[in-house]
C-alpha cells in the first residue's frame, strides 16, 4: 500500500492574496463610510481611496453553478474580488462609482437580491436541518428561502428602525443563535426510546449526565440494559438525542415551531441579551411554513411602526414594555411564558412600574 | 439507463418566490452529465422524504483523513435502500481565510476540486465559519481533502476541541476596527492547530474576533472567547464634520437619535452645534459612531476587551461572556504573542478544570470567576462585574489580605 500523504496543517490561510487591492492597500487606515443606497456601502480611506461594496443575497447551500455565475458577474463587473459576511452574503468590492449600477444589474439579472444592509432585515442565519444534520427537527434552508421570499422587500429597502437580525435553527441546541427574531424548534413529548438498541448505540452514564433536568436512569427492559427518562421531569429538550439516536425526540407532529424574539451581540447602546420566547406550538408546517412566516411578518410590522429610530426589536421591547408588545402583535400570553430554569425570579416584574 | 429524476412535489414548491433557491442548485447538480448527478438525484429524494415524513434521515459515524481526529462530519443515510447512491454524504470543513476574501480564481478552483471529489454542493459558510464542502463519499474524503490542502487549505475544527473561528472584516474595511481582527485570529488559531485537528478537550472551545463592540463577529455569546476591539483614551470627534451633520440632519434628529440614545448620557449638543463628549462615562458602545461616521471614531489608543464563557441553553443555560480583560493593548507583535498566551492558558485551564461537556462558561459557573482568574493569571479589575454581590451569606476572614493586595496594586499602577 503506498505511503498515504502527508499533510501541511497549514491553519487559517492568509486572507492578503485574496483581497481587494484596494482594501489590502488601505488595511487598517480607513477614515470613514456611508450608504448611498440599500445594499451598497462607501468606504473612504485616509489615503483618500475609495471603494464601493454591493451586498447581495444568496441560497448559502450552493452549487458550483451558482458560485461559478457569482464569480462571472465578479469578473466582469466586479474585479475579481469577493467576500462572504458571516449571514451568508456575498459581498463585491468596486474601485470605481461608476461600477456599481451595471455590477447591481447584472446580480439582479442573475436572480440575486441586492440589500441586507442598513436598517433592513438581512439574510437569515441559518443551520443545516434535513439536508445533512444528524439530528434535525425541522429543515433550515427550505424555512430560510419561505421566510425570505416574503421578506424580500425588507431585505432591498432599509426602512426598518434599526438593523434586523433572523435566526432559524432546527432543534433547541439553537446552531443558529441570537435574534432579533428567532425561529427554533420546540420539542413537546418525551423521547420515543428504541430500548434494543440503546446499549449498542449509546455511552449510557454519558447520556444520564447529559440531561439538564436529571430526568434519565438507567433501566432493564426485556433483559437488556437500557436507559428510562421520567416523563413528568423531562424538560423535552432532545440533549439527550444527539449522543443517544435511539432516543428519539423529532416528532413530525409535536416537534413545533416557538418564535422568540430580542436578542441582540452588539454592546451598542444596551447590553447585549438573549432573546426570549413569544410564541410557541407552531406547526412545522413544510414546504413553506405559512404560520411561522404570519407571525414573523406581524411582529415585523409592529416593530416597524412602532420602535423609534435606532432601536432594536428588544430595546423597543424594553422601552413599550411587554404588554404593549402582546397588545399590538396580539399574541397569546400564557404561563409558558414565565422563566421557570434557575434564577427565573430575575424575569418578574419587582417593582410597581406597570402599563397600562 | 440513467437514474430518473425523482418527483419532489413538495420541495418543488421551494422553486417559486423571488429569493434564490437551493432547490433549484440542487436540480442543476442532479441534472448535470457529472459524476455526482445520481448521488444528487437521490440526495433530492430523501430529502423530499423528510418534507413528506418530517423527520431526518442522517446518521453519523467515523471517517476522516489521514493525520487528523476531525474536520470531517460523517453522514450515512438511514434510507439508503430507497436512495442508495446518497447513502455517504459526508463534509468536509474547511476553514476560509480569514475575514472570508476569495479571488473568483480561488473560488473556482474550490469549485472544481469538489466537482472531481464531491458533490458540487457548497455552503458559504457553516456557522462556526467553515466552508463547508458538503457531500462525498467515504473513498472520496481523502482525495479531496489532498487537493484543497496542497491549495493551502486546511481542515477545521468539530468534535470537543477548538473550533473554527470568525473574525469580521474589520481592518480591511472598517474605519470602527480596533485592533488587525485577522491577525489576532490567524495567530491564535495557527497556535492551536492540535487542538482543532485532534480534538481532546473536555468539550469544544471556540474564540471568535470583533474589531468594535458592534460585534459582527457575534462573539458575546457564541465564543468561549472573545476577543472585541475598543479603546481607552478619548473618542476622536472632527467638530467640523459633526457641524456639518447637524445642519444637514438638524437638531431635533441628532438630539432624538444621537445624544438621548447615548446609554450613559455622556453626549451634549453645545450651542455652536459642536459635540461635547464626557468621555469618563462613555461606555464605547459605538452607537453615535455608527449614526455619525464621517464625524466620529474610535480613540487612538486601541485595542481589544477579552470577555469569556459565552455559550447557548444546553446544558445549564445561556450565558454570555464576561469582561475578564477590560484592556489589552494590541499594536506590536509582541501584544499580539501576549493574546495568543492568554487564549494557551485559558484553553489549558479549561482542559484541566472543566468536566465532561461542560464549556468554559459552565465550568466559570460552577467554580466562580476568581478561581478562574487566579488559574489562568488575570487580575481583578472593577470592569468585570456589572455591580458587586447583593447577597450577605459569604465568609470574609481574608478580607484584610485582600484589601492589601488591592493597594499595593493600585499604588504599583499609580506609579
Amino acid at each position: 500500500m503506498a505511503e498515504p500523504r502527508r499533510p501541511t496543517e497549514s491553519g487559517v490561510p492568509d486572507p492578503m492574496p485574496f483581497m481587494h487591492p484596494v482594501m489590502r492597500k488601505n488595511y487598517g487606515h480607513w477614515a470613514w463610510h456611508d450608504r448611498p443606497r440599500p445594499g451598497v456601502l462607501h468606504h473612504v480611506a485616509e489615503s483618500g481611496d475609495e471603494i464601493w461594496t454591493v451586498k447581495a443575497g444568496t441560497q448559502r447551500q450552493m452549487d458550483v453553478f451558482t458560485v461559478r455565475t457569482l464569480c462571472d458577474i465578479a469578473d466582469k463587473y466586479a474585479e475579481g474580488h469577493v467576500r462572504f459576511t458571516v449571514r451568508s452574503n456575498i459581498e463585491f468590492m468596486v474601485s470605481k462609482k461608476d461600477m456599481v449600477d451595471p455590477l447591481i444589474k447584472a446580480l439582479n439579472d442573475d436572480g440575486f437580491p441586492v440589500g441586507g444592509t442598513g436598517n433592513s432585515v438581512s439574510m437569515i442565519s441559518h443551520t443545516q436541518g434535513w439536508l445533512h444534520c444528524d439530528i434535525p427537527g425541522t429543515d433550515a434552508s427550505g424555512v430560510v428561502k419561505s421566510l425570505m421570499d416574503e421578506l424580500y422587500e425588507e431585505f432591498i429597502n432599509e426602512r426598518m428602525p434599526n438593523r434586523v437580525k433572523i435566526t432559524t435553527s432546527c432543534c433547541q441546541i439553537n446552531c443558529g443563535g441570537q435574534g432579533d427574531i428567532a425561529i427554533n424548534i420546540q420539542h413537546t413529548k418525551p423521547p420515543k426510546i428504541n430500548h434494543e438498541l440503546v446499549s449498542l448505540q449509546c455511552e449510557r452514564p454519558a447520556v444520564v449526565a447529559r440531561c439538564p433536568v436529571a430526568a434519565i436512569r438507567p433501566a432493564m427492559v426485556n433483559g437488556k440494559p437500557t436507559l428510562e427518562v421520567d416523563e413528568k421531569k423531562c424538560v423535552c429538550c432532545g440533549a439527550c438525542f444527539p449522543p443517544c439516536p435511539p432516543m428519539q425526540i423529532n416528532d413530525p407532529e409535536h416537534s413545533k415551531l416557538a418564535i422568540w424574539v430580542g436578542g441582540k451581540h452588539s454592546s451598542t447602546r444596551s447590553r447585549p441579551t438573549f432573546h426570549k420566547l413569544v410564541a410557541a406550538g407552531i406547526p412545522n408546517n413544510a414546504p413553506r411554513w405559512p404560520e411561522a412566516a404570519e407571525i414573523v411578518k406581524n411582529i415585523l410590522r409592529a416593530y416597524q411602526k412602532d420602535a423609534r429610530a435606532w432601536e432594536r426589536m428588544g430595546e423597543w421591547i424594553d422601552r413599550v414594555g411587554w404588554p404593549r408588545f402582546f397588545e399590538l402583535t396580539g399574541l397569546p400570553f400564557t404561563k409558558y411564558h414565565l422563566e421557570t430554569w434557575r434564577g427565573g425570579r430575575a424575569s418578574l416584574n419587582a417593582s410597581a412600574h406597570l402599563h397600562f | 439507463m440513467a437514474k430518473q429524476m425523482p418527483k419532489t412535489p413538495l420541495l418543488d414548491q421551494l422553486e417559486t418566490g423571488p429569493w434564490p433557491s437551493f432547490v433549484t442548485g440542487l436540480k442543476r447538480l442532479a441534472k448535470s452529465d457529472k459524476g455526482y448527478a445520481d448521488m444528487m438525484k437521490d440526495l433530492l429524494g430523501q430529502l423530499e422524504h423528510s418534507y413528506e415524513t418530517r423527520k431526518g434521515y442522517w446518521k453519523g459515524g467515523t471517517v476522516g483523513v489521514f493525520g487528523y481526529g476531525a474536520g470531517v462530519i460523517p453522514r450515512f443515510s438511514e434510507v439508503a435502500d430507497k436512495y442508495p447512491e446518497s447513502k455517504e454524504f459526508h463534509t468536509i470543513r474547511i476553514m476560509p481565510p480569514a475575514g472570508m476574501h476569495y479571488t473568483t480564481d480561488l473560488l473556482r478552483k474550490l469549485c472544481d476540486i469538489w466537482e472531481r471529489h464531491g458533490s458540487g454542493l457548497i455552503a458559504f459558510h457553516g456557522q462556526s465559519g467553515d466552508i463547508m464542502f458538503q457531500g462525498s463519499t467515504t473513498d472520496n474524503i481523502q482525495p479531496a481533502f489532498d487537493e484543497l490542502n496542497e491549495l493551502g487549505f486546511d481542515l477545521g475544527g468539530a468534535g470537543a476541541g477548538v473550533r473554527t473561528s470568525v473574525s469580521c472584516v474589520g481592518a480591511a474595511r472598517c474605519e470602527q476596527s480596533c485592533y488587525d481582527e485577522a491577525k489576532a485570529m490567524r495567530m491564535s488559531l495557527n497556535a492551536m492547530v492540535d487542538d482543532i485537528h485532534r480534538p481532546s478537550l473536555p468539550y469544544k472551545f471556540k474564540m471568535k474576533f470583533a474589531g468594535c463592540a458592534n460585534d459582527c463577529a457575534n462573539a458575546i455569546h457564541r465564543a468561549d472567547m472573545a476577543i472585541i476591539g475598543t479603546w481607552k483614551d478619548d473618542m476622536q470627534v472632527d467638530q467640523k464634520a459633526f457641524q456639518q451633520i447637524v445642519k444637514e440632519r438638524g437638531r431635533k434628529e441628532i438630539i432624538d437619535q444621537v445624544i438621548r440614545m447615548c446609554p450613559t448620557e455622556a453626549l451634549s449638543l453645545n450651542d455652536d452645534d459642536t459635540l461635547e463628549v464626557d468621555n469618563k462615562s462613555c461606555v464605547r458602545c459605538m452607537h453615535c459612531l455608527n449614526v455619525c461616521t464621517k464625524a466620529l471614531k474610535p480613540g487612538k489608543e486601541r485595542g481589544a476587551a477579552i470577555l469569556v464563557g459565552g455559550k447557548r441553553t444546553l446544558k445549564i443555560g445561556d450565558q454570555m461572556g464576561t469582561v475578564v480583560v477590560p484592556f489589552m493593548k494590541l499594536e506590536n507583535d509582541e501584544d499580539y504573542e501576549g493574546l495568543v498566551e492568554l487564549a494557551r492558558n485559558m484553553l489549558d485551564f479549561f482542559a484541566e478544570n472543566a468536566l465532561e461537556h461542560e464549556r468554559t462558561g459552565e465550568m466559570i459557573e460552577r467554580i466562580g470567576l476568581s478561581n478562574f482568574l487566579e488559574g489562568v493569571g488575570l487580575e481583578l479589575d472593577l470592569n468585570m462585574i456589572a455591580a458587586p454581590r447583593s447577597n450577605s451569606y459569604v465568609r470574609m476572614d481574608g478580607w484584610d489580605e485582600e484589601v492589601k493586595k488591592w493597594n499595593a496594586r493600585s499604588k504599583s499602577a499609580a506609579e
